[in-house]
């Protein structure tokens, strides 16, 4: 193949900036009473954590951003929950429900 | 955060079922331009003349949403041997559903491709033989079908669509599982699956031409493993396992009637798409029937439905809403009886034969392929040949 598709692991750190991919999406299930995130031939089930977390990826927000989002909604030191909130980022971009704007694997 | 299994139903004896279903496989037709020799269509194909229209698959995903389906899995046959897949599609996605087409790629064109991504498809599941051309396309018994899925997979990428590779494993192919990964991160999948096939309709007929030996078995497992370890985060690798070489049996379709619909291109409506072997159930269609209606309260989907019907071992075993007893063709097929434990379940009592079969078949020398067309299984029989 002349032009290279190749993807290349995420790997978060305080100045990424994650989003999810066109092809995820994070949807509220009204007859299940859940969030719901679906990506192919997958569903997901995102705690609540995990919903506040996803919901301030929107490409545009560095993980130290969303580190101080959080801390101001739960009420925590940035210091207590950064490393907490990188490896979920990490998790989900593993997971492949997270790119960042160094890595847009489609 | 977890992927979603389906959660334990309490046992009751309450017949109907409050869970919505999450997935519907819509096999829009049963043409198709390869023969692979392991199809999961059952060897009666349904022929064009019977397959439902435009209008009623478009209602059809429209109950599906209202009915709570999240996604959709456009198969066949081929899907795109039908002119109206974009159609299909446009609907599918305007009441939000999360679309994934699966597709031998062979007669897509760019141009439809495109058309498929505006008309809102999510996602694309392109399978392939083997990744040694020659050999892929003798699988398949299409020529030039490998050189043809390299340039849809290139498509897929140029189109910003997210893209699995389906590579279904057997005896015939299984020394190029290292190649299959590799040639995944080369064409950029985000996701990979190593499908060692099961052993149904075409797939039985061909098993003994088809089934590993379980040190073949052995070694994709220890391939896989280290593959995903390396590639974390740049592929995702799925891999199923054949039963004869499980554990335990699979929790098939998740349970029956518990999650997921399957409906053929004439539409009749089935809880697994081999329940038609099972010759006494009986198929509510949707030409006729609303899907609600068949999902709650089909005869064929309350059959199997739940843990009440099952006998010893299954009932009083702990695993019994973990895989449910296994698959019900597998026990109808191998004993009689589709309410026996699956034999692929180490507690049933056909178990030891059934292993043996394995074992046997994949030290003999293999048979040549039947191939899967209309008609094609009376190949093999000996009234037939002469």
């Amino acid at each position: 193949m002349s032009q290279s598709f190749k993807r290349t692991r995420v790997i978060i750190s305080d100045e990424t900036k994650p989003a999810m991919p066109r092809h995820i999406k994070l949807r509220h299930d009204a007859g299940r009473g859940r969030w719901i995130l679906l990506a192919p031939e997958r569903l997901f089930d995102p705690d609540e954590t995990a919903v506040s977390v996803l919901k301030l990826c929107d490409g545009s927000r560095t993980v130290t951003e969303i580190v101080d989002a959080l801390s101001k909604e739960y009420n925590e030191q940035p210091g207590v929950i950064r490393d907490d909130v990188v490896a979920m980022l990490q998790d989900l971009a593993d997971k492949g429900v997270l790119v960042s704007d160094a890595t847009p694997n489609a | 955060m977890n992927e979603i299994v389906p959660t334990p139903i309490a046992q009751s004896a309450a017949p109907a079922c409050a869970r919505a279903p999450i997935g519907l496989l819509c096999e829009l037709t049963h043409r198709c331009p390869l023969q692979c020799p392991y199809c999961s269509n059952p060897v009666d194909l349904e022929r064009v003349n019977t397959e439902l229209t435009t209008a009623q698959w478009q209602s059809a995903m429209r109950q599906a949403a209202s009915l709570g389906v999240l996604q959709i899995h456009l198969s066949g046959g081929e899907p795109t041997a039908r002119k109206d897949l974009e159609d299909i599609v446009k609907v599918a996605s305007e009441v939000g559903l999360y679309t994934n087409l699966i597709t031998a790629g062979v007669t897509l064109t760019r141009d439809r491709l495109e058309k498929l991504r505006d008309n809102g498809l999510d996602h694309v599941q392109l399978s392939i033989q083997d990744v040694d051309p020659e050999n892929a396309d003798r699988i398949a018994a299409y020529k030039g079908g490998m050189a043809k899925k390299i340039e849809v997979a290139k498509w897929v990428k140029e189109l910003g669509l997210p893209l699995t590779l389906n590579a279904p494993i057997h005896r015939q192919n299984i020394h190029n599982v290292s190649r299959i990964i590799d040639f995944a991160v080369e064409c950029g999948a985000g996701r990979l699956e190593i499908a060692h096939i099961q052993y149904y309709a075409w797939a039985l007929k061909n098993r003994a031409a088809l089934m590993p030996t379980k040190e073949a078995f052995m070694e994709t497992h220890t391939i896989v493993e280290a593959a995903k370890e390396r590639l974390k985060g740049v592929l995702v690798i799925d891999f199923v396992v054949p039963d004869y070489y499980a554990k335990y049996p699979k929790p098939c379709m998740g349970g029956w009637g518990r999650g997921i619909i399957n409906i053929t291109p004439s539409g009749k409506v089935l809880p697994c798409h081999a329940a038609e072997s099972l010759p006494h159930l009986t198929f509510d269609n949707i030409k006729d029937t609303p899907l609600a209606d068949i999902w709650m309260r089909g005869a064929a989907f309350q059959m199997y439905r739940g843990t009440e019907w099952m006998k010893e071992p299954c009932r009083s075993c702990d695993r019994r809403e973990i895989d449910f007893g296994g698959c019900r063709c597998q026990a109808f097929a191998l004993t009689g009886d589709a309410a026996n434990v699956d034999p692929a379940c180490s507690l049933s009592p056909k178990h030891a034969e059934w292993a043996k079969v394995a074992d046997v078949e994949s030290h003999t020398q293999s048979p040549d392929l039947i191939y899967r067309r209309m008609g094609g299984a009376k190949v093999s029989e000996p009234a037939d040949a002469g």
